[in-house]
């Protein structure tokens, strides 16, 4: 005996049940209530096709809402509760929606809400809150889910009858077989119906399957058929809720196979007719697959509807097992079953009614007349769809099988085939419903009845595709599996063409819902990228900075002392910079070396500016684009020797340029003699800025600095550096690069010297605020890839001679027109400039333009900032309105020119 | 996911490459403007055959063309580009 509970209450399972044949076992039969109406409802299959016995498995981070009752096995301390109901799931009282079914109809959310977004966000709580499925966990998942590749020659899905056999064959002719099966147990039909192929011989055949090599995977579905015959399977290790053996609840495989053989069977189908839905209602094999396997037999007295042979194996099993069957109604004309020996009356039902746990009776149309019976199980088939979602995921075509009444594999675009009943499936009589169309479901999941479809259709819905949507018929999480043949049948008599001629929706994976966690595998919570670390990582972190991601980065935003706050860090940090000297990591820059006699020509292709004409030890700002002719990125560029330069740019765009380089490198210039290398974590960078740089400098180097946009190589100690002078704050600035591994002696022997002279270290905060008030650009602020050089007046920089990549883009005349978001400076004359915010000229009118960057003056305060503003170069003294009705905060501005320290530069020479 | 074969490292899941783009997306350096514009902006996306640009980031790095078929991801060539692969 396992112990199990169902919504609070404990009952006992027998090894090997099922949660759905342990509900049934203790006489439950009533599961869950519906998506849309809240109707009550029971357990209506034996497998993954289950739309109604949904329920949450498990408890805290590994409950798993919406899990199949019919495809979670039970273990000891089960915890399963009902979903879509309050209070409880005998008494709920969101039932009341069933009673206004009618306005509940297809499209009634886009009838409803069409074009009032305000009434739709007033009513979206209610019904987010009545319509649904079970609550995600909002705990994290305590269990791992791990990844595996795999291959083999032949792939076989499905160990029924067929299956086995296929895996038996390739294996035993030595081939390397992988077999699935999403059940715990081998034999699929076979185990509802022995044949002459009894347990005795799944054991045998499995057993030869292993002992010739083959792989048996049980409780594990072939979820997706991808691309190259890759199929993806979904293990589970442990069961839905269940504490997993060795923690990994549950493998993903990909198996890249030789061949893929499909086994997979097929679904019944129900019946339409009234109250279909109700529980005691049940598919005919599924009842089946309950007496048995599980010995348990859901009714005393019992009916069965059918259109075909199948279901009076039903009839002879539950005969076997003590059952009544009171009624067989068989939908097809002739005298079919007559000579059964069952009570078969050849007619189609009409309608059950139901009590909480089961039936009442069932009422049929039997030669024009209306009959009733008093049952309490009702066992429905209405046919058979063969699973043809993995031929179809592989792009397979399908044709219509008249007998069977179902689509069936045709041609296969990859090396896949199917056999067995997916491909055979069995004859059936095929009648039009003839029930109230209002309370005959098709989608149990998404509460979709024929009145839907026919509504829909009445509408001027005509394509599957636009009924489906229309409807959202078969987008629950069963994916149509029972309802897309039925609403097909409907349409296309509503047509009046055959069934295939009314199309078909796509199949997608996965066949069966897959848990997040498995997608994620490990790269789950904190391995989803690495964490990078700057290689003065130790060294910031002892001075407790407030730390900021910047690409894959982490860099120190401020250092704050004592109890300062961000701001005021900030502002002490940038002020150590305007009026002594502070320093800075920058590691984190792109950085290429680019070397060999074709150097210059390779950057004259890459930047926009010249690079030929720059003499050895000299360096200039760059910038460049993309073949539209739009700014994409920014950098500086110095030529270290004859045939050798060094390229930096943004942080952000580094692996983005480290993939243009390589492609210009590679695919468009592949002549050149050049060798590009990417040295971005190769160099640690260190920024020293202020009117006092050139004193630390001396003292560490031992010689005066180079000028302004000069480089030299120099050594501090023993260690080698190279020096750039270069500057973004706006004062006399350098930055110096050496290995990342000898970066804390240099970072020490800087520090010592900054601090000598009332420094101080500055973050990335202060590095945003000098760097707005002297008007420089940075890449996703002012080049956010939407403006041209002339938009960012850097047009004058351009290489007039052309042949950089975007140069013809930049040609088009279009870019040159008035209208264009250009530049410009902004400062408050009332007010504190929102960063982000929309410039206007008077409240209510359309946004002109945007704010990229606010900050404040440094020395002399004010808030000031940049931003891109329509043909904002001749606007230059108007004022405006920068507003962010979002943080309901505004500011007068007017525009300037966007420099707002030393326009002359002048601060960059001693 | 497709399997590709690589021309140095032999045949490897696609999740190793980075696709760059179609070839008839390159704007040659020397490109009139109204021509990279073409390519840019106006090419054609035909049913069929195409030829791809892709890199075996995850793996040796390097850039190769592959020819493909849109529709069945069929790979019937697949070619090294780069200074290496000159003639």
């Amino acid at each position: 005996m396992i112990n199990f509970t169902f919504d609070g209450k404990a009952y006992e399972a027998q090894e090997g049940d099922t949660l759905a044949a342990a509900l049934l076992r203790n006489g439950i039969g009533l599961v869950g209530r519906s998506f849309k109406y809240h109707r009550p409802r029971g357990i209506m299959t034996a497998g993954v096709e289950e739309p109604n016995a949904l329920v949450t498995v498990g408890e805290g981070g590994r409950a798993e809402p919406n899990t199949r009752a019919t495809d979670v096995f039970v273990y000891e301390g089960l915890v399963a509760k009902s979903q879509n109901r309050w209070p409880s799931l005998s008494f709920d009282m969101g039932a009341v929606l069933g009673l206004a079914a009618p306005i509940f109809s297809a499209g009634f959310y886009y009838k409803t809400f069409f074009g009032s977004a305000k009434r739709w966000m007033f009513y979206e709580y209610f019904i987010r809150k009545a319509a649904g499925l079970g609550d995600a966990p909002t705990e994290t998942d305590p269990d791992r889910f791990s990844q595996r590749a795999a291959f083999c020659d032949v792939l076989v899905v499905g160990a029924g009858p067929a299956g086995l056999s296929a895996a038996l064959e390739a294996a035993e002719a030595g081939k390397r077989v992988i077999l699935v099966e999403q059940d715990s147990i081998l034999g699929a039909s076979l185990i509802r119906d022995p044949q002459e192929q009894d347990e005795a011989w799944i054991d045998a055949t499995a057993e030869k399957i292993c002992a010739a090599g083959g792989r048996i995977l049980t409780r594990t579905t072939a979820s997706g058929y991808w691309e190259h015959d890759l199929v993806t399977l979904t293990q589970r290790i442990a069961e839905p809720g269940q504490v997993p053996p060795n923690g990994v609840a549950q493998r993903l495989w990909h198996v890249r196979a030789g061949e893929v053989i499909l086994a997979t069977g097929s679904i019944e189908r129900p019946m339409a007719f009234a109250n279909n839905d109700a529980p005691g209602v049940m598919l005919s094999q599924a009842v089946r697959t309950y007496a048995r396997r599980f010995g348990v037999v859901p009714g005393k007295r019992i009916a069965i509807a059918t259109n075909n042979d199948d279901a009076y194996k039903t009839a002879e099993a539950l005969r076997d097992a003590g059952a009544e069957i009171v009624v067989i109604l068989d939908a097809r004309p002739t005298s079919a079953g007559a000579d059964s020996g069952f009570h078969v009356h050849n007619g189609v039902p009409l309608s059950v009614t139901g009590a909480k746990h089961g039936l009442k009776s069932v009422s049929a149309l039997v030669n024009g007349e209306t009959k009733s019976w008093n049952v309490d199980l009702l066992a429905v088939s209405g046919g058979f769809t063969p699973v043809v979602h993995l031929h179809m995921q592989a792009g397979g075509t399908l044709d219509w099988n008249e007998e069977a009444q179902a689509f069936v594999p045709a041609i296969s675009r990859q090396k896949v085939k199917t056999i067995g009943g997916a491909a055979n499936p069995e004859p059936i009589f095929t009648v039009a419903p003839v029930s109230n169309p209002k309370k005959s479901f098709v989608d149990f999941q998404n509460d979709v009845t024929l009145a839907d479809v026919d509504l829909a259709w009445a509408e001027g819905y005509r394509s599957v595709e636009h009924l489906k949507r229309y409807t959202t018929l078969g987008m629950a999480t069963d994916q149509g599996k029972l309802s897309n043949m039925a609403a097909l049948g409907r349409l296309s008599e509503k047509q009046g063409v055959a069934v295939p001629e009314a199309g078909l929706t796509t199949f997608r994976p996965p066949y069966t819902p897959v848990t997040m966690g498995l997608l994620a595998g490990a790269g789950a919570r904190d391995a989803g990228a690495p964490t990078r670390r700057l290689a003065l990582f130790d060294i910031h972190q002892a001075e407790s900075p407030i730390w900021q991601p910047l690409g894959y980065w982490f860099r120190p935003r401020a250092y704050p002392k004592g109890r300062e706050t961000l701001a005021q860090a900030a502002l002490r940090e940038a002020q150590a910079v305007r009026t002594t000297v502070g320093m800075t990591d920058v590691s984190t820059l792109a950085k290429f070396e680019v070397s060999g006699p074709d150097a210059a020509a390779f950057l004259e292709i890459i930047c926009a500016t010249t690079v030929n004409k720059l003499a050895v030890g000299r360096g200039r700002y760059t910038f460049m684009l993309r073949e539209d002719g739009f700014v994409f990125d920014d950098g500086t560029v110095w030529r270290l020797a004859e045939h050798r330069y060094l390229l930096t740019s943004s942080t952000g765009g580094a692996d983005r340029m480290a993939t243009h380089l390589s492609y210009v490198r590679n695919y468009l210039c592949p002549h050149l003699r050049v060798s590009v290398v990417n040295v971005q974590e190769h160099y640690a960078g260190i920024a020293v800025a202020g009117p006092k740089a050139s004193a630390v400098l001396q003292a560490m180097i031992g010689e005066y600095p180079p000028r302004h946009m000069s480089t030299v190589p120099a050594a501090i100690g023993v260690t080698p550096v190279i020096v750039l002078a270069a500057s973004y704050s706006g004062e006399r600035a350098f930055e110096l690069y050496v290995e990342a591994s000898h970066a804390a002696t240099v970072w020490a022997a800087c520090e010592a010297e900054v601090m000598a002279r009332n420094g101080s270290l500055y973050g990335l905060e202060a590095m945003e605020f000098l760097r707005i008030e002297k008007g420089h650009l940075v890449v996703g602020g002012e080049i956010d890839g939407r403006l041209t050089p002339h938009d960012l007046a850097l047009d004058k920089m351009l290489n007039k001679a052309g042949g950089y990549i975007g140069a013809s883009g930049l040609s088009r005349s279009a870019l040159s027109e008035p209208g264009r978001k250009q530049l410009v400076g902004l400062e408050a004359l009332e007010g504190t400039i929102p960063e982000g915010s929309m410039l206007i000229r008077l409240e209510g009118e359309a946004p002109q333009g945007h704010v990229t960057a606010a900050a404040f003056r440094i020395i002399e305060g004010g808030s000031i900032a940049l931003g891109q503003l329509v043909d904002g170069f001749a606007r230059h003294g108007e004022e405006l309105i920068a507003t962010s009705p979002t943080r309901n905060q505004r500011a007068r501005v007017r525009v300037v020119h966007p420099h707002f320290y030393d326009e002359a530069g002048e601060r960059y020479r001693d | 996911m497709m399997q590709i074969s690589c021309p140095h490292c032999g045949p490897r899941a696609q999740n190793e490459f980075v696709y760059e783009r179609t070839i008839d997306s390159v704007v040659a350096l020397d490109a009139a403007p109204e021509e990279a514009m073409k390519t840019l902006f106006t090419r054609n996306n035909p049913r069929g055959v195409d030829e791809e640009i892709w890199r075996h980031t995850y793996g040796c790095r390097a850039w190769m063309v592959i020819t493909r078929h849109r529709v069945t991801n069929e790979i019937s060539a697949v070619r090294a580009v780069g200074p290496e692969a000159l003639p």
